[in-house]
């Protein structure tokens, strides 16, 4: 068999020239999805019965957060991809995907907060699943640290990618021993009542956002991959060809 | 000597024996992370209050959260001098496993660090008014836990070893990981100070030694690789 083609992904030359039209295309459909699910959660979706208007944060919150943990793992997995097939590309996913996942681990805590305020009567709970976002967020921030603090890149990348994959192990459990924690140590006074019993009305446009959050982040990621590409490859003909024009 | 005669036993305990003379001959970086374990405490009654049963009520928690500090702090050392005069190359290429290795260094920093910190944490106690149940569990839960703390540290000290100033960094990657054992030890001793059962917790420490013992050697290994050959 012919592995040829999968060789090539691992370049940053061919990755960068193919993805030309595909950030377009990403792009498009993740800003036209948000719009359309943005505009539909927070104007059209019914008002909740209890919460009001104030629960239509959950059209931003939900989504970030379940996408910044997905993000943990496309980080940790393209850094064992990098350590155990040494390609190139691998380093760049990872280490573009580390900001994008903590922006959003930060997005998903300050709508939480700024939600809390209205309906818990407060900023900040220790919740469980709370408790276990901020642990992840200092999760991604270590790794970001971790990767400023070497000056040689390949080295930086190779640590980074080990500790993202040590901390993949942990991260099951971490979650579950901060849900036991928490359920030992707090009554279960705040739970998110509208989320099992969510009316279809409320549920269409938070289905779109999953998508659009989604792609989103692939938009985002492939951009940034692109600026890392162009950083690390800026001494080769083919990048100086781009740039000149 | 031939290659042969190369004994896991003999290997072990000639490491062994040269961590603990080296040790030996660094007694201010052993007294160092005891003397930081025991300063810290008069913060609490400075900073917050003297008072009996607040404090009683904080113990717990507290004493973990120094341990854990302490332990932190004695990390950055436990591969740097190997690592600055080639020892750490010369372990590499050796014909014993690396994770060997790095489990002896493990032992030796966890007895000279988690252990005298375990014979330390009853002083503490006293001072912030521990409830007298929970002594014995206080050591138990440390005496487990400080050794999860040296391997799982182990891993964070491999990866910065080559950074010129690490500490900072180590710090701040280790410390989300050890969140699972600052919950189950500090549960253990707060359910002995209210006499609730405490042998749960306890347990799940153990579990969490055993899943640290067999993955973070390795792990640490792998680190230590990458630190050397970059």
């Amino acid at each position: 068999m012919n592995w040829q083609w999968l060789h090539r992904f691992g370049s940053p030359k061919w990755f960068y020239e193919k993805t030309h039209l595909w950030v377009w295309g990403l792009g498009v459909l993740a800003c036209g999805l948000i719009f359309v699910g943005a505009v539909w959660g927070l104007a059209f979706a019914p008002a909740d019965a209890k919460q009001g208007n104030s629960y239509r944060i959950i059209y931003i919150h939900v989504p970030s957060a379940i996408v910044s943990m997905a993000g943990y793992y496309v980080m940790a997995i393209a850094g064992a991809i990098g350590l155990i097939w040494r390609t190139k590309l691998s380093f760049i996913v990872m280490r573009s995907a580390a900001p994008i996942g903590a922006l959003l681990t930060f997005a998903a805590l300050f709508t939480g907060a700024v939600w809390g305020k209205p309906t818990w009567g407060t900023f900040w709970v220790w919740d469980a699943r709370i408790t276990s976002m901020l642990i992840l967020l200092f999760l991604y921030l270590g790794i970001i640290a971790l990767q400023g603090a070497f000056q040689n890149q390949d080295a930086a990348d190779r640590s980074a990618a080990w500790l993202a994959i040590v901390g993949m192990v942990n991260v099951p459990i971490i979650y579950k021993s901060v849900e036991w924690w928490n359920t030992l140590h707090q009554p279960a006074t705040i739970k998110f009542t509208q989320k099992s019993t969510i009316d279809p009305s409320m549920l269409y446009p938070l289905i779109i956002m999953f998508f659009a959050f989604y792609l989103f982040y692939f938009w985002s990621l492939l951009r940034a991959v692109r600026v890392e590409i162009l950083r690390r490859e800026l001494k080769t003909q083919w990048v100086s060809d781009i740039l000149k024009g | 000597m031939s290659l042969e005669s190369y004994s896991l036993r003999y290997a072990l305990s000639v490491s062994l024996k040269r961590e603990l003379l080296l040790a030996a001959r660094q007694k201010s970086e052993l007294f160092n992370p005891l003397l930081f374990f025991l300063v810290v405490v008069i913060f609490i009654p400075l900073g917050i209050t003297p008072d009996k049963i607040f404090l009683a009520k904080l113990a717990p928690g507290m004493i973990w959260v120094f341990a854990l500090l302490a332990t932190l702090l004695s990390l950055e050392s436990l591969f740097k001098a190997d690592f600055e005069d080639g020892s750490l190359e010369q372990m590499l290429v050796s014909p014993l496993s690396l994770s060997w290795i790095v489990g002896v260094k493990v032992f030796c920093h966890w007895l000279l660090t988690g252990v005298p910190l375990t014979l330390l944490a009853p002083v503490l106690g006293i001072m912030l008014f521990l409830p007298a149940d929970a002594y014995i569990g206080l050591m138990i839960s440390l005496f487990i836990g400080t050794a999860c703390l040296s391997l799982i540290g182990a891993i964070g000290a491999a990866l910065t070893v080559s950074l010129r100033r690490g500490g900072l960094v180590l710090s701040l990657i280790v410390m989300p990981l050890y969140v699972p054992i600052l919950i189950f030890g500090a549960d253990t001793v707060n359910n002995l100070a209210q006499g609730l059962p405490y042998i749960f917790s306890l347990l799940i420490l153990g579990v969490f030694f055993f899943l640290a013992l067999l993955g973070a050697p390795f792990a640490s290994a792998g680190a230590l690789r990458i630190s050397v050959t970059a």
